[in-house]
């Protein structure tokens, strides 16, 4: 069992969060959306699993290296 | 006779007619196309009322010969949306990534590029186009991706095409989207495209935000003293947001007063295109020689990439060099997406900012280096 902590790699403001703790997830599927310099960056799981914990809400702001998620799997 | 005097239409030659065109062609752009409406908008608005044969708005006394004496001839428009700039700019990106001033200073190499191009076309070689030293020199700065710089310095060396240089220049920041990515695609490899940089950055402190701007005006203002009326309102500008206590005033400074110059500059910038001096083989040839310089940019600050990817034991992905173009924020967004495309964790966006912000700095000091320079050729 790995776990990955998806991490922010911008400063921005969380949009819109697509994961829910306690569900499965597939690498690639969206974990939320940052918007970062007026742009909308898609936020993906790095690999398949259960995403474990979800620390962002939509409308909060997000510095660089901020975990957004907690994928194990 | 009397006719003539009072019915426009009667006056109306077909250069104006084609100029009428253009004006219209560009404010559908900006309306319908949503291509820079703030720019094109204005400036298409512009060419039409200056081409309204009999409307007199550039003759002595007219509206736009007005705004053009007070601004442009001044050189004040430019520097007033430099003091907005620079309250728009967050510095932080390059402060957190020191070496991205590197790939802004690679990126300015179109301008060099389209200056010998230029010179060479005219009056340094084959003589194909009337282009004078001063004009190659003017030409090369739209190469900075910078509208006020390219305006600054086609201006102050008088150069006959400086209303063509300026849309050339501010038309060639909305294709940056076009114009970038395949540059970057075929000089990178997919490997090189999918390198993952680390999102976190060692904070800077407010105390180094806030002598930035005023350290960035003594070392530029020293060593490049041409460069300092654009580096000293842009860090100005600069100063105003990263204070902490003049937020009234950065905020003026970002939107009424860059607002207002905007709308007065694109205006003036359209009305000095009257059909005369635009319909000409050489204005033609300064648009092809903008997409040489943007794209000879591009290539310049991804090769540069190339090079702090290899020094750095891969730990830099070549693809922010594209954004060493002051073209802010544009080109840092199109890395961000070519980064993408090729691995969607690939989040390139602050690094990109980095070398964008450090390209803004850089076409600054390269404009101010051009200027010093041209007295020792022309």
């Amino acid at each position: 069992m790995a776990e990955h902590i998806v991490e922010a790699p911008a400063p921005g403001k969380i949009l819109k969060v697509h994961a829910e703790a306690g569900k499965p997830i597939a690498a690639g599927d969206r974990i939320c959306i940052l918007e970062a310099l007026k742009m909308e960056l898609p936020i993906v799981a790095p690999a398949g699993g259960t995403v474990t914990a979800v620390h962002v809400a939509p409308g909060q702001t997000v510095e660089a290296g901020d975990p957004l998620a907690v994928i194990e799997g | 006779m009397l006719e003539r005097e009072f019915l426009g239409i009667l006056a109306l030659t077909w250069q104006a007619a084609v100029m009428l065109g253009l004006g219209g062609l560009l404010i559908y752009l900006g309306i319908a196309k949503q291509v820079e409406p703030v720019l094109l908008v204005p400036i298409g608005t512009g060419i039409i009322l200056a081409n309204i044969p009999l409307g007199g708005l550039t003759d002595a006394g007219g509206f736009l010969a007005v705004l053009r004496t007070a601004g442009i001839d001044t050189e004040l428009f430019p520097l007033l949306i430099f003091i907005g700039v620079g309250a728009m700019i967050d510095f932080g990106s390059l402060l957190e990534r020191p070496y991205t001033v590197f790939l802004g200073a690679a990126a300015q190499f179109g301008i060099f590029g389209t200056f010998f191009v230029a010179y060479f076309l005219g009056e340094g070689g084959l003589r194909l186009f009337d282009f004078s030293f001063k004009d190659a020199v003017s030409i090369g700065i739209i190469g900075s991706a910078d509208g006020p710089t390219s305006i600054y310095v086609a201006t102050i060396l008088r150069s006959k095409y400086a209303a063509s240089i300026v849309v050339a220049a501010y038309s060639y920041m909305a294709l940056v989207p076009i114009i970038q990515p395949p540059i970057m695609r075929a000089l990178t490899t997919d490997s090189e495209r999918r390198l993952v940089m680390p999102a976190r950055a060692p904070k800077v402190s407010r105390r180094t935000r806030v002598l930035f701007p005023i350290v960035t005006i003594l070392v530029v203002g020293l060593i490049a003293p041409k460069a300092t009326p654009l580096i000293g309102t842009l860090m100005f500008g600069n100063l105003l947001r990263e204070s902490g206590v003049l937020e009234r005033l950065s905020q003026a400074a970002q939107n009424e007063m860059a607002n207002i110059v905007t709308i007065l500059l694109g205006l003036t910038v359209g009305g000095m295109m009257a059909a005369a001096d635009f319909l000409r083989a050489e204005t033609l040839m300064i648009y092809v020689m903008g997409v040489v310089a943007f794209a000879v940019g591009t290539a310049a600050g991804v090769l540069f990439g190339k090079v702090m990817y290899v020094a750095s034991g891969r730990k830099v992905n070549p693809l922010i060099g594209a954004a060493g173009i002051s073209a802010f924020p544009m080109s840092a967004r199109v890395v961000q997406k070519v980064g993408l495309e090729a691995n969607p964790h690939n989040h390139l966006l602050m690094h990109a900012a980095g070398a964008n912000t450090a390209g803004q700095i850089a076409s600054v000091v390269a404009g101010g280096a051009a200027l010093a320079l041209v007295p020792f050729f022309a």
